[in-house]
């Protein structure tokens, strides 16, 4: 059983609680106080993506977000119920974004590509893993990520 | 925290002052700030980042399109970024490739192409 489980409604302003609850349940968890910036920004990251992809898509579903004090890890695991078409995280990185002179500046502020998040989360996490159409009608997908807890 | 936006002019650079956090929820009041800049002919911005808390891939998305915004008219866009734990998410996304980015306002000021 998870030690917190957080269900929001899919608006950009909850993110913001979603990393302040994840960083408070990882101090407490035990994870080294160096590694809570890298925790927010992951959880946020995937909460993001998980907010973008709902309001495009399910506006009227929530994002899922489990936080579970393992005995030697914390554990992370952000669930959307997006569509499960993998093109959405292969559109392309900011930089090849910001280096090609066509792209569409009003398209790009207002979209970033939901594959840059998970890329940020592979730069930034070493124990992370992606499940894809983990919902009941094949939806969705889930990021786990795992932090080591010293205590 | 959330976020705090101010704007200074110092030559002919425009200095944003960015505090606080840039994240999904914040990050459209930035973008609409750096939009005001350049639809006013503000072409050449300094983003000063030393009081940012939290930035994350949306912030990015902005200062991304406000490099693009001020390229369009031949401009720049430097950041001012002294702290590592920000800068961590530039170099995972490339834009330290991208971005001119500077340990303080002086040196950005100071900087030509």
């Amino acid at each position: 059983m998870a030690t917190v489980e957080l269900s929001f409604s899919a608006l950009p302003a909850h993110v913001r609680t979603a990393r302040l609850v994840a960083a408070a349940v990882a101090r407490r968890s035990g994870v080294d106080e160096a590694v809570l910036d890298e925790v927010r920004l992951a959880v946020g990251e995937a909460c993001s993506r998980a907010v973008h992809l709902h309001r495009r898509h399910c506006p009227d579903r929530p994002v899922m977000v489990t936080l579970t004090d393992d005995s030697d890890a914390f554990r992370v695991a952000v669930t959307d119920q997006g569509p499960s078409d993998d093109a959405v995280d292969e559109e392309p990185g900011l930089q090849a974004l910001a280096e090609s002179s066509d792209a569409d500046v009003e398209l790009l502020d207002d979209l970033v590509p939901p594959g840059v998040g998970l890329a940020v989360i592979s730069g930034l996490v070493d124990d992370v893993s992606v499940e894809r159409g983990t919902g009941a009608d094949g939806r969705g997908l889930v990021v786990r990520m795992a932090w080591p807890t010293s205590s | 925290m959330d976020l705090s936006l101010s704007t200074r002019t110092e030559g002919d650079r425009t200095i944003v002052e960015v505090g606080g956090e840039i994240d999904v929820y914040t990050a459209p009041r930035l973008r609409e700030q750096l939009v005001d800049l350049v639809a006013d002919g503000k072409y050449h911005l300094v983003v000063d980042m030393e009081r940012v808390d939290f930035l994350d891939s949306t912030g990015l998305g902005v200062l991304v399109g406000g490099l693009k915004r001020v390229r369009a008219h031949d401009g720049s866009l430097r950041l001012v970024c002294p702290q590592e734990r920000i800068l961590k998410i530039f170099r995972i996304t490339g834009l330290t490739k991208v971005f001119p980015i500077h340990s303080s306002v002086d040196e950005a000021v100071a900087a030509t192409e």
